[in-house]
Formats: C-alpha cells, sequence, structure tokens
C-alpha cells in the first residue's frame, strides 16, 4: 500500500474552484448562506472543517496564516489546523495578527484592527440564525428570501419580558447590508461592532451545514436592537492582569479552589504585544470575589 | 500565579504518542495484521466500508485497525480519505438479479424458483458463548453448491409478474451524488437512498424499529433478502461501451409493504428498498423500512412519525457528521461561557437587589 500524495492545501482543484465560486457569490450577496458541496476533512465536523475548506481555497504558497481559537493561537484545535496547513500547503504561520495575509478563527475577533490585505475566516457551526427558532430548513429559507423576521424580534422582546435583558450574549445575530440576518458565528457580542465596515474580507465556512457567506469589506453590518433597548458590546469590566489592557475582551482564570479568579485577555497575540512593548499589569489588582459570598 | 499557557503543540504530539502506544497495546501480544482484521472481522469491515461510502477492504481493514477498533472513527477515516479521490461518473446500474448468490432467503414465500439459500448467517445459532473458539481450533471445510445460474429472480419482480406490486419507477439516468451537491428538500428518491446507504446503522435500526412499534407502521414483509457478488460496469465515453470494472457484494432488502390504491389504480403492495455494501442485513432491511416510511407522502399517507420526516431523518443520520458535532463540545468554549456568565451575574445581581416584598421589578423592565 503506498501513502497518497495530497494537492496543495490538501483539496483537489476542481473541488477549491467549486468553494470559491461559492465564496464569490457569498460575496455578491453579502450574508446569504450559499450551499456548497462541503467535503469530508480529515479533522471532523464540528472542528472547523467549513473554515479549513474556506482557508484552503484560498490559500497561495505566498499566504502567511494565522489561526486561532477563542483568541489563542496555542488552544489545541488552533495547533491541530496550524499544523495542517503547514503540513499540506507548507505555508508559513504566525501568531502575529498583524503579519498573517489569512486568518482562521472560532468564536472571536481579533483585538488588532484588520487591514484591506487581510482575510478573516470564521469556523461556523451552526450558520442558520433562524434555526433555533424555526429547526426546518425549507422553513428558514423562505424566511431569509421574505426577510420575514419577526419572529426573530419576537424572540429577543420575549429575552428582554423575561430576563430584563436581551439573553443572548454569543452568536448574537447581525443584519448585513440592511437585508440578511446573519449568525455572525459564536463569537461574544463583544465583537459585533468590529464586523461592521470591517477593512478586511470576511467569509464564513459552516462544512457540516455547507453553507458559505461572506461580509465584504466595509458593509453596514447591525446588531439587532430596539430603540429602548439598544445593543450593548459586553466585555468584564476590569483590565488585564498581564498586560493591563482595558478594552480587550477577557477570559476568567480560576487559579484556586478559594474562589479566586483572574482576568487576562483572551487574544493573546495583543496581550503578548502588550507586553512586549512595556505594559504590564495595573497597580496591585484586585483578586475577584465570588459573587455571594 | 497563572501565566498565559503555551506548549499546546508539544502537549498534542505527547497525546498522539501515547494514542500510537496505547494502539498497539502489550508488545509481547503479536500485532494484528489487516488481513486477520478483513477475514476474521469481516463484518467490522463490510460496515465501515458502506458508511464509509468505499468500496475497498484493504483500507477499511487498515482504518479499523488505526481506530482500535471504533467504528465511527474508521469509518470517519475512510471518508476522509475518500475526498482525496477523483470522481470519475457513475457506474451503470449494478444488476442484483445476476448476482452470485451467497445467501438469499425470502419471508413471503415457502419455495420459490432458486429456493431458499441460507448462507453464512448467525440467524439460527443459539447465542451461547463459544469457549472453544477461545483457542485456535481446525474449522472443517463447509460443504457448498455451485451456483444455480440465473435461477434467482427476486421476489418483487415475481410479484410484478402479475400486477400485485408496483413497479419499480424507471430513473431518468441521472443520479445524485450527495457528497458533489448538497443536500436540499424535498430530497428525490435517489438522493435519499444515498444517504441511507451511508446512514448510520444504529440510527436507521432505531428508526425502523419505531416504524414496526407504530410510529409509522407500514405493514412490512421481508420479501427478499439476498447477498452475494455483483459485477460493476462503467460506461467509458471514449470506448463507447461498458467496461467492467469488478465486483463487489453487497445486501439487497426488497421490503413488501401494504397495498396503496385509488379510483384510478388498483391496490397494490408497495415497495422499501435497501441495499448496503458487504453483508449488513440489519442495515439493510433497515434502510429498506425507512426507505419506505419516507415514501408515506408520495403515496397519501398520514405522515407526522419520526420515521417519516425526510428533513429529520436525512439531517441526522450520517454519523460522522454526528459524532463530529457532538464530541466538538469538548472544544473549549470559554470566550462563549464567559459572555454567559457576565449576563447571569448581572441576572442575579438584579435578582438579589430586588425588594423581596415587591414582585415587580422583572415586570417593569419588561415594559
Amino acid at each position: 500500500m503506498t501513502a497518497p500524495v495530497y494537492n496543495f492545501a490538501y483539496l483537489d482543484e476542481q473541488t477549491k474552484r467549486m468553494i470559491r465560486r461559492a465564496i464569490l457569490k457569498a460575496i455578491a450577496i453579502p450574508g446569504y448562506q450559499v450551499p456548497f458541496a462541503s467535503r469530508e476533512m480529515p479533522m471532523p465536523y464540528g472542528w472547523g472543517t467549513g473554515g479549513v475548506q474556506v482557508t484552503a481555497s484560498i490559500l497561495g504558497p505566498n499566504d502567511v496564516l494565522k489561526v486561532i481559537d477563542q483568541g489563542s493561537d496555542d488552544t489545541t484545535n488552533a495547533v491541530s489546523i496550524r499544523k495542517f496547513f503547514t503540513k499540506t500547503a507548507n505555508v508559513r504561520t504566525t501568531t502575529a495578527t498583524v503579519d498573517a495575509s489569512v486568518i482562521q478563527t472560532r468564536h472571536r475577533f481579533p483585538e488588532t484592527a484588520l487591514t484591506e490585505d487581510q482575510v478573516l475566516v470564521y469556523q461556523v457551526p451552526i450558520p442558520e440564525p433562524l434555526r433555533f427558532l424555526e429547526p426546518r430548513e425549507t422553513e428558514t429559507r423562505r424566511m431569509h428570501a421574505l426577510s420575514e423576521y419577526g419572529l426573530m424580534h419576537v424572540k429577543l422582546y420575549e429575552d428582554i419580558a423575561r430576563h430584563g435583558h436581551i439573553a443572548t450574549t454569543y452568536a448574537y445575530p447581525v443584519q448585513v447590508d440592511n437585508r440578511y440576518v446573519m449568525d455572525p458565528s459564536p463569537i461574544p457580542k463583544f465583537d459585533n461592532p468590529k464586523l461592521a465596515n470591517c477593512a478586511a474580507l470576511q467569509l464564513f465556512g459552516a462544512g457540516r451545514e455547507k453553507r458559505i457567506y461572506a461580509i465584504p469589506p466595509y458593509t453596514r453590518v447591525k446588531s439587532l436592537d430596539f430603540e429602548d433597548h439598544p445593543f450593548e458590546p459586553y466585555r468584564h469590566d476590569a483590565a488585564c492582569e498581564l498586560c493591563g489592557a482595558g478594552d480587550s475582551y477577557l477570559d476568567e482564570v480560576i487559579t484556586d479552589d478559594r474562589g479566586n479568579r483572574m482576568f487576562v485577555c483572551s487574544d493573546t497575540d495583543y496581550c503578548e504585544t502588550r507586553r512586549g512593548m512595556g505594559f504590564g499589569p495595573r497597580a496591585a489588582p484586585d483578586a475577584v470575589k465570588p459573587a455571594h459570598d | 500565579m497563572y501565566v498565559a499557557v503555551k506548549g499546546g503543540e508539544r502537549a498534542i504530539e505527547n497525546a498522539h504518542a501515547l494514542l500510537a502506544d496505547a494502539r498497539r497495546g502489550d508488545r509481547n501480544v503479536p500485532e494484528l495484521t489487516l488481513d486477520q482484521i478483513d477475514n476474521q472481522l469481516a463484518l467490522g469491515v463490510d460496515r465501515v466500508m458502506c458508511e464509509g461510502s468505499l468500496y475497498d477492504r484493504e483500507l477499511a481493514a487498515l482504518a479499523i485497525k488505526q481506530a482500535r477498533g471504533d467504528m465511527i472513527e474508521a469509518i470517519f477515516l475512510l471518508r476522509a480519505y475518500r475526498t482525496t479521490l477523483p470522481r470519475f461518473g457513475a457506474s451503470e446500474p449494478i444488476e442484483t438479479g445476476d448476482m452470485d448468490i451467497r445467501r438469499r432467503i425470502s419471508a413471503t414465500f415457502k419455495d420459490l424458483p432458486g429456493g431458499q439459500v441460507l448462507g453464512p448467517t448467525f440467524d439460527y445459532t443459539h447465542r451461547l458463548l463459544d469457549h472453544g473458539l477461545a483457542e485456535e481450533a481446525d474449522v472443517p471445510t463447509p460443504v457448498t453448491a455451485p451456483a444455480d445460474a440465473g435461477a434467482f429472480r427476486s421476489v418483487a419482480d415475481l410479484l410484478a409478474d402479475s400486477g400485485l406490486i408496483e413497479r419499480a419507477q424507471p430513473g431518468n439516468g441521472e443520479v445524485g451524488d450527495l457528497t458533489r451537491e448538497p443536500l436540499s428538500f424535498p430530497a428525490g428518491r435517489d438522493l435519499r437512498l444515498q444517504n441511507l446507504a451511508r446512514g448510520d446503522e444504529g440510527f436507521l435500526l432505531a428508526l425502523a424499529y419505531s416504524t414496526q412499534r407504530g410510529f409509522g407502521r407500514n405493514h412490512p414483509f421481508a420479501g427478499e433478502i439476498r447477498y452475494g457478488e455483483v459485477e460493476v460496469e462503467f460506461f467509458a465515453e471514449d470506448a463507447g461501451f461498458a467496461v467492467p470494472l469488478g465486483g463487489v457484494a453487497v445486501t439487497e432488502c426488497q421490503m413488501v409493504n401494504q397495498f396503496t390504491g385509488s379510483a384510478t389504480e388498483a391496490p397494490r403492495f408497495t415497495r422499501g428498498y435497501g441495499l448496503s455494501f458487504g453483508q449488513t442485513e440489519r442495515k439493510s432491511m433497515a434502510m429498506a423500512l425507512v426507505d419506505r416510511a419516507l415514501r408515506a407522502e408520495e403515496l397519501g399517507e398520514e405522515t407526522g412519525a419520526p420515521a417519516q420526516d425526510a428533513e429529520f431523518v436525512l439531517s441526522h443520520s450520517d454519523n460522522v457528521q454526528a459524532t463530529g458535532f457532538v464530541e466538538h463540545l469538548k472544544l473549549p468554549h470559554y470566550v462563549d461561557f464567559q459572555s454567559e456568565l457576565g449576563l447571569l451575574r448581572k441576572l442575579q445581581a438584579e435578582f438579589y437587589a430586588r425588594d423581596p416584598q415587591s414582585d415587580t421589578s422583572l415586570q417593569d423592565a419588561a415594559e
């Protein structure tokens, strides 16, 4: 038995062309979910196969790839995907946001503003923003076609009626270019404003669900809300305890079994870059106390 | 003191080394060969080829070895490999009527042309652990007879001769391929059958069982189940004729189901069809029952049972998709969890700040 020889970036050229056609269509109709013949990849469905196929289709030999998961370059799945492209495409990789031409991400938008020379590829588990309101694809496609988004507003209103707040904290739905309601993938809603008017091309790949969609550069993207309950991005009110950043999204890390915890940047490149520039913890960070003791 | 975690790459390499070690197990035990798996775990190989959608016993055996016997993992390995293969086209329809029969039974006729051929089956064994198998033992050569060429017309065809069962609807020659085009609804029967043939045996088994227990009952009889080798031919454009590619072993199940009829049509039995690679009878029978259940709407029957819901069945039958998405919950979700924690703390703070005598604060918020 001889070992198979794989094409550049794993996928054969025919498949890449098929995916590129889907990407072009997605760019032409911002926020619209384009069905594509997703292939079986050598990583499991739900682990970024959509993002991997999009990346594989747009990657060229001179690209520099960055892969993040939860904002970090060093989480297991980010490492695994980065290694996959090192092995199959032999492209250069980086952890520095500014040096990357293609950034594949799961669950975060980098803190550093992106440029026109960059493409951000999101891994998407469930591309359909209406899915949890209507489980049938036949129905949701019709609702999109007719811009019938009342159900989504009712859901958000019911949240307010029940909790006093919109209870969606991640994968917060947006409307793209005043037309399609779109799932921004499970990024925290803190990241939602960065999708709007972004200089970089944003591509979304859902492998298991076989959908690709896009936000072209400099496109209007609005998080759904109400006049009297405007959209509010959430971030924990603290500074990063490693680099002192007061504007980044924070991970909460439990430091012992007595309820102590600390908050650090979820974007590890942002945090490291700041520390490299000499930023450090702000004066004597108070340990955060558990909520009700 | 927490420092930003580093070393994911090395940890992963170490985990892979541990996996390779665990796969090999005790080095004093001889290593499994692919021939051993192919020969002695043949039904496992059959299942992996069937749900992996790739007919190659050696690769399937390799996948089973690499997957440490985890069948869904092995199916996944084969599917991922299949992605890298070029697709030349679709073969000519196989003719199961010309099958080299190794087993063929009918539950609807006591005897029929060709007869009942039991073949290698667990069906009539007593499920008593055979401790003799714990040791190597000589196995006597079984008695066989040469195949009775041409005498094995299908039961469904025999019924069709006398107009008692619906004619198989002729296709238009074009068959869909859901590995090349995303599935959309409503899905034609070709795509439904392809989906079921690749679908998880356990899932189809449970759905088929549910129809028998009344959730979409369709009164089935196992008209015929046959297993054996058929020849596969491919129409070569250049040559202008069909060339044989080789043989594959398949199991075919033709279910005969309760009649339908209308003011203009005489009542007839209807069909449910199952076809799977290798000797995979449970799969093929389950497939035939679910195929028939999915025809409920076409046949004007009452619908509403899970097995009759094409979007439900076809969207959840693929075990590679299912296992990926279920198991992806193992991946980090720190970021989203943090968002939820933030909201939950806010809601709790509001709850505890509320005057216990008054119940209005949340009401107010809603208005």
